[in-house]
């Protein structure tokens, strides 16, 4: 039962992973990212990491897709303005992009599969996840609160130069 | 890469009796949904009408009561336009993303207990799931898209102002959302609903014991409603029909049923989670039988719930509209700060009752 | 125990409701007349003839509502699984999460300090 839901789901999470580089339109590019991340919340979800899976469609679909679709909807896209890439820029990205994909590859392929029972041990329950970080990654946790205030500080920073700006 | 994927853990799956049930269970709620937004249409109508001393919809039927019957007739019947320079799908994609995420909130509310039916037990949820609360959240933070791409694809200017005003609101009232609820998960210690509502047996509702979070998240319901005094997304004096200006049929339709449709299950999710839900006092005192106690539970529940849908309504034909600076202070500069406030006194009362100091 | 099979009535919800979305939208495409004229297909500007299209530049406040929307989440998600377990760690988990949501109000009064938040 379980493996048809991952195969029509790995070929879901594939499939929108193309329409992002395929699509013409940006906006379009976008919203198929966002299907992307809930077909990889579907991947969470039958791995039993249920924290995970809401996290995923919170933050990643539901705040950093937002952010994206605003900064795409504030850049001035009409389809004449968008530039056109060199021949040379075309192969070199598709290049470094190739050998990228085979490094996964062998990687992937040399990787020993684990068979991990996640459901009986309810690893990827809130519960458990929040004793894991609030104990054992006591310090990694206080630090990202730093990392937010520097993200904060930059982000005002910037907001300010570009409002001065125009 | 087989025997990976069969160790994929599903736990057991339902068998069919069940199944059958939810499917049912599903069905009949999405039902009630539909009618219960229908006729808060009405509703709506006749509580303006009564508090301007109107007479509001009488026409159609006795006392009017087929009125969203027609409307719905008229939606389906309208001529759909679609402009020439709008980007189609997205166009029609907006709209239903509307309704659909309008739809999926619900799934993890408990409506009642459980009835049994020839010796088996069926609970009266559609699903429990551990991450309840966040599922909520998750679904209210995608509902942002269905504003933005609906006013972005019609290609107009009043259109994309709404979309961005009413976007922007609704991610700043999302994070107000947010932060009230974590002081309500502290004293539950859970994020399934089904078990907060249970922890609210008798009279210990949540309302009592988080005062000051229950009002902000009311506040915010309203707001992610786009419901006055937070409509600012479609204020006709200045941006026409805000978000939906070029909308026609019943794409339209979709965009005013979901906010119906959200209003609903706003009420029922303020009702279940700081109202007691399907509890009520002296429950166990009365001495009925358990599927009579559910049914009555579950009327308590709509009781309650159809009370925070008229508070809407009073309130959006009681106050004017924020403007959009005060809006946005509301949102960032008091709900946040007095959100916070309310997780550190929560967590100062709770360590202090337990004697964790 | 919680599973993954308990999202399956999820997934059953989620195709009734975009089922009835869309058969909806395919039966009110065929019911509605059809009477398109170029002018009934412009885009609505209170009649007065329309400016060049929708696609233009606008406030960089909105961006900013974004930018600092999706740090303030993902801190605010940070404190759900610290909620949850809240009465298990006791004083330890508060303070912990003292020093957290001081660092997060220094960000927040620099930011209303530098008036990122101010609407004109």
């Amino acid at each position: 039962m379980t493996l048809p839901i991952f195969y029509i789901l790995a070929m879901l999470s594939v499939f929108c992973a193309l329409m992002v580089v395929v699509a013409r339109k940006p906006v379009h590019s976008v919203l198929y990212l966002i299907a992307c991340f809930f077909t990889i919340a579907g991947h969470y979800l039958m791995l039993n990491a249920q924290f995970l899976f809401a996290v995923h469609i919170i933050v990643y679909a539901g705040a950093i897709m937002v952010l994206f679709l605003f900064v795409i909807m504030l850049l001035n896209l009409n389809l004449e303005s968008e530039p056109r890439k060199s021949v040379i820029a075309r192969v070199a990205a598709v290049s470094t992009a190739g050998l990228l994909f085979l490094v996964l590859l062998a990687a992937v392929k040399s990787a020993e599969p684990v068979i991990l029972d996640t459901s009986a041990s309810g690893v990827g329950l809130v519960r458990h996840v929040g004793l894991k970080l609030y104990n054992e990654y006591m310090m990694p946790f206080e630090v990202s609160a730093l990392l937010f205030l520097t993200a904060m500080v930059g982000a005002v920073k910037l907001g300010r130069k570009e409002a001065t700006h125009s | 890469m087989h025997y990976l994927c069969d160790a994929l853990p599903w736990g057991i799956f339902m068998d069919s009796g069940e199944l059958i049930f939810k499917m049912v269970f599903v069905v009949a709620i999405f039902g009630i949904s539909l009618l219960v937004a229908m006729y808060s249409t009405y509703a709506e109508r006749k509580v303006a009408a009564f508090l301007q001393d109107r007479i509001g919809p009488n026409r159609a039927g006795p006392f009017g009561i087929l009125q969203p019957l027609a409307d719905g007739v008229k939606m389906f019947m309208k001529e759909e336009i679609i402009p020439a320079k709008s980007d189609k799908a997205l166009f029609i994609l907006g709209p239903c993303i509307m309704m659909l995420t309008a739809c999926m909130t619900g799934v993890v509310i408990p409506w009642g207990e459980s009835l049994v039916i020839n010796g088996r037990e069926y609970e009266l949820l559609i699903t429990d799931v551990n991450v309840g609360l966040l599922y909520v959240f998750g679904v209210v933070s995608i509902g942002v898209y269905g504003i933005m791409i609906g006013g972005w694809a019609s290609n107009n200017k009043y259109s994309l102002l709404g979309s961005l005003r009413a976007s922007a609101q609704m991610v700043s009232y999302e994070l107000a959302m947010g932060l009230s609820i974590i002081a309500l998960v502290m004293a539950a210690g859970t994020l399934s609903v089904r078990e907060i509502v249970e922890q609210q047996a008798g009279l210990q509702w949540n309302a009592f014991y988080q005062p000051l979070g229950c009002l902000l998240f009311i506040i915010c319901a309203f707001a992610e409603c786009n419901r006055t005094p937070f409509d600012l997304a479609e204020c006709e004096t200045e941006l026409v029909g805000g978000y939906h200006t070029e909308y026609s049929s019943m794409k339209l339709g979709f965009y005013l049923f979901a906010e119906y449709i959200a209003m609903f299950i706003s009420s029922a999710i303020i009702a279940a989670l700081y109202f007691g839900g399907y509890n009520f006092p002296f429950i166990d005192s009365l001495g009925l039988s358990h599927n009579v106690q559910t049914i009555l539970g579950v009327l308590i529940f709509f009781a309650k719930t159809s009370f925070f849908i008229f508070l809407f309504m009073w309130v959006r034909w009681t106050i004017p509209r924020f403007r959009y600076d005060q809006l946005m202070n509301l949102g960032w500069k008091v709900l946040i700060p007095v959100a916070i406030i309310n997780v550190l006194v929560t967590g100062i009362v709770i360590l202090w009752r337990n004697d964790l100091f | 125990m919680s599973t993954p099979a308990d999202y399956l009535p999820i997934a059953m919800m989620f195709v009734v409701a975009s089922g009835f979305v869309l058969f909806t939208i395919f039966v009110t495409h065929l019911l509605g007349p059809r009477r398109k004229t170029e002018v009934k297909l412009e885009p609505f500007e209170c009649g007065i003839e329309s400016q060049e299209n929708a696609r233009m530049p606008f406030s960089i406040k909105y961006f900013l509502v974004a930018i600092l929307f999706v740090l303030f989440d993902v801190e605010i998600i940070f404190m759900y699984p610290w909620a949850v377990n809240f009465k298990d760690m006791g004083m330890f988990g508060f303070v912990e999460m003292l020093i957290f949501l001081s660092l997060f109000l220094v960000g927040f009064t620099y930011i209303i300090r530098r008036g990122a938040l101010k609407w004109e």
